[in-house]
């Protein structure tokens, strides 16, 4: 599903990622590590389609809209509830019965009794657990997590592992500079240095 | 088609709503636009005529329309939120015209004061005048949302967008202040409905290229 | 083998170039006849009218080459648009230069309103220096290419709505003291233009090559600094 050559991105004079090569099937878990700065983030975002490649290849066959990416910002609209932010990005991606989905995530991360509240009112946790709703909202087939558990409270990170070790032919990349948390899921892993 | 339409709504609405909450924009605009007609009384000496006023008032506009077209972006760059708009599966001209959407909304409800205001300081209004607004405020949101968000990518942000908007507006100005001043207004309001036509092409065609990295 | 081929286009254009206008100025100043109203400083026409045009074919060479970028993507279109707009803002300050000459020396004020070539190229010229300040502002890469392409197109659409705006404006705003209804010229007269013409274009050409092999060995020599760290 997800095939690089060569790749490598450039940020004007500043190389951050240099010939990575990798293929990763469906249903697959790859475990991405490295030090700070060895480029995690910028692979994930190549993945997500939000950064272009300045050299090599990447192809990833999947829509976009089939894909769900937790990056280091929530990507929430703070003057907005928690409610609206899922119902905005419900309408976006076509999720079918939006509301109840979103309703179902909610209860499921701990956030019902939020939901009508601005999300600028949030704790970094919550943010966190909303972002986690907002990416899964749709039901996506290629995860793709950045230093998921960094922002996370004790309470989300318990409903993350359950959500990465549960079911679904799922195609899951992680990206952590503490691996030992996500090893027991994944079944590779690709250090970066 | 109807999903393209409907993530218009969606997002235009957005912003209309983040607006109404925190209302950031649209009162700094309304106080804006009036405090530069009271602004313009001194600074036009005694017996200017009523072209003069005229005038001002398109200065007026394009300025007030700047610190709408500045807050665009740069509200969605620094909240990061642009990039969860990026992911989305909605055409990224779909952003673009969610975005002019709002930007027109902004303007309308600034001029719903500022038009009366200027009736009241200086001259009544006529028809061709605000058609003219009407026709040029299209203009303004098309092309200023393209170039605001050009504008945001860069490091000098707000400082850029006035650099690269007022060239590009000036056609607008001459058209607006020709419709209002004229003795035969329609070639200007047509004028003026051409750089609309055109710009609003040109802009919804463009922006995914400006947006993505 | 290619960096040379274009080396060897920019030498043979200046040559041209350098032929075609000393021809040029030479045939302007001695051989085609006089204006009846303006007398010899009508002459800076022969310089003024050519220069714009070159400006004007500059911008559009670097809007041709911004939609070849966003077409295909790729640095090179990049590098070749920027060039041109370059080129096309040098020749603008040119012809505002020329064109002010003109002025003061028909009308006897530097800056004259009415003239609409001057009006429309001071508002190109304040778009395309906001170009460069759009470049400047941003980091180099895939982005910025693409955002100067964007602009430079919107530059050359801004060109004729300019024109008709200006136009337009003149009967309301700025009374039409002159009109300037292009080439209305003998022979003689047009036959030195079209020197000149041809000689401004091959300027621009040559200085565009050369800018052009510059900016590439600039950007070979980087890659080659990369390759061994």
């Amino acid at each position: 599903m997800i095939r690089a050559y060569g790749l490598g991105r450039r940020f004007g004079e500043r190389r951050v990622l240099k010939g990575i090569d990798f293929q990763l099937g469906q249903g697959e878990f790859l475990l991405v590590t490295g030090p700070n700065g060895s480029g995690k983030t910028t692979l994930l975002r190549l993945l997500a389609g939000l950064l272009a490649p300045t050299d090599g290849t990447l192809e990833v066959e999947i829509d976009r809209g089939r894909v769900g990416f937790l990056g280091h910002e929530p990507l929430l609209y703070r003057h907005l509830t928690a409610l609206e932010n899922l119902d905005l990005y419900g309408r976006l991606y076509r999720v079918s019965e939006r509301r109840e989905r979103a309703g179902m995530l909610l209860e499921r991360y701990g956030l019902w009794e939020v939901r009508a509240e601005p999300t600028a009112s949030f704790s970094r946790g919550m943010m966190q657990r909303l972002a986690l709703c907002r990416t899964l909202l749709h039901q996506p087939e290629l995860l793709l997590l950045d230093e998921p558990f960094s922002a996370l409270d004790t309470q989300g990170a318990e409903l993350l592992d359950a959500e990465l070790g549960g079911n679904g032919p799922r195609t899951v990349v992680v990206a952590s500079h503490q691996p030992e948390r996500i090893a027991a899921h994944s079944t590779r892993r690709l250090a970066l240095t | 088609m109807t999903g393209y339409l409907s993530d218009v709504a969606a997002l235009a609405r957005k912003d209309l709503v983040v607006e109404l909450r925190t209302r950031d924009t649209v009162p700094a605009m309304l106080l804006f636009i009036v405090a530069a007609l009271v602004v313009f009384h001194f600074a036009l000496p005694e017996g200017s005529s009523r072209l003069a006023a005229g005038g001002m008032l398109w200065i007026a506009l394009l300025f007030t329309a700047l610190l709408a077209l500045v807050r665009a972006f740069v509200g969605e760059r620094e909240e990061g939120t642009l990039d969860g708009l990026l992911l989305a599966p909605c055409d990224r001209s779909a952003i673009w015209l969610g975005k002019t959407l709002s930007v027109l909304a902004f303007l309308l409800f600034a001029e719903a004061v500022a038009l009366p205001a200027f009736a009241l300081f200086y001259e009544p209004l006529t028809w061709e005048l605000v058609a003219g607004v009407a026709l040029a405020n299209v203009g303004i949101a098309t092309v200023g949302t393209l170039l605001g968000a050009m504008a945001a990518a860069t490091r000098a942000r707000e400082l850029l967008l006035p650099l690269l908007f007022l060239p590009v507006a000036l056609p607008l100005v001459i058209g607006g202040v020709g419709a209002t001043l004229a003795d035969e207004p329609g070639r200007y309001l047509a004028f003026l409905a051409l750089y609309d036509l055109i710009f609003a092409i040109l802009s919804w065609a463009s922006f995914e290229y400006v947006v993505t990295e | 083998m290619s960096t040379s081929l274009r080396n060897n286009g920019a030498a043979l254009l200046s040559l041209a170039a350098a032929a075609l206008l000393v021809a040029g100025i030479s045939l302007a100043l001695f051989w085609a006849p006089e204006d009846v109203d303006q007398g010899i400083l009508q002459k800076i026409f022969y310089v003024h009218v050519p220069v714009a045009l070159t400006a004007y074919a500059a911008f559009g060479w670097g809007a041709w080459k911004a939609l070849r970028l966003l077409w295909k993507g790729g640095d090179r279109y990049d590098l070749e648009s920027y060039t041109a707009v370059h080129m096309g803002v040098i020749f603008g300050v040119l012809t505002l230069v020329t064109g002010s000459i003109w002025a003061k020396a028909s009308w006897g004020h530097w800056w004259v309103w009415s003239e609409r070539q001057l009006t429309l190229f001071l508002i190109l010229f304040l778009f395309y220096s906001a170009y460069f300040m759009l470049r400047y502002s941003t980091d180099p890469g895939p982005r910025r290419a693409r955002t100067s392409a964007v602009y430079a197109l919107f530059g050359v659409a801004l060109i004729p709505v300019s024109f008709l705006a200006i136009r337009l404006a003149e009967g309301l705003i700025h009374p039409v003291v002159f009109t300037r209804d292009g080439p209305q010229m003998d022979g003689a007269m047009f036959l030195t233009f079209c020197v000149c013409l041809a000689g401004m274009l091959a300027l621009g050409g040559g200085l565009y090559l050369l800018e052009l092999a510059g900016k590439r060995a600039d950007a070979s020599l980087q890659e080659l600094r990369e390759r061994l760290t």
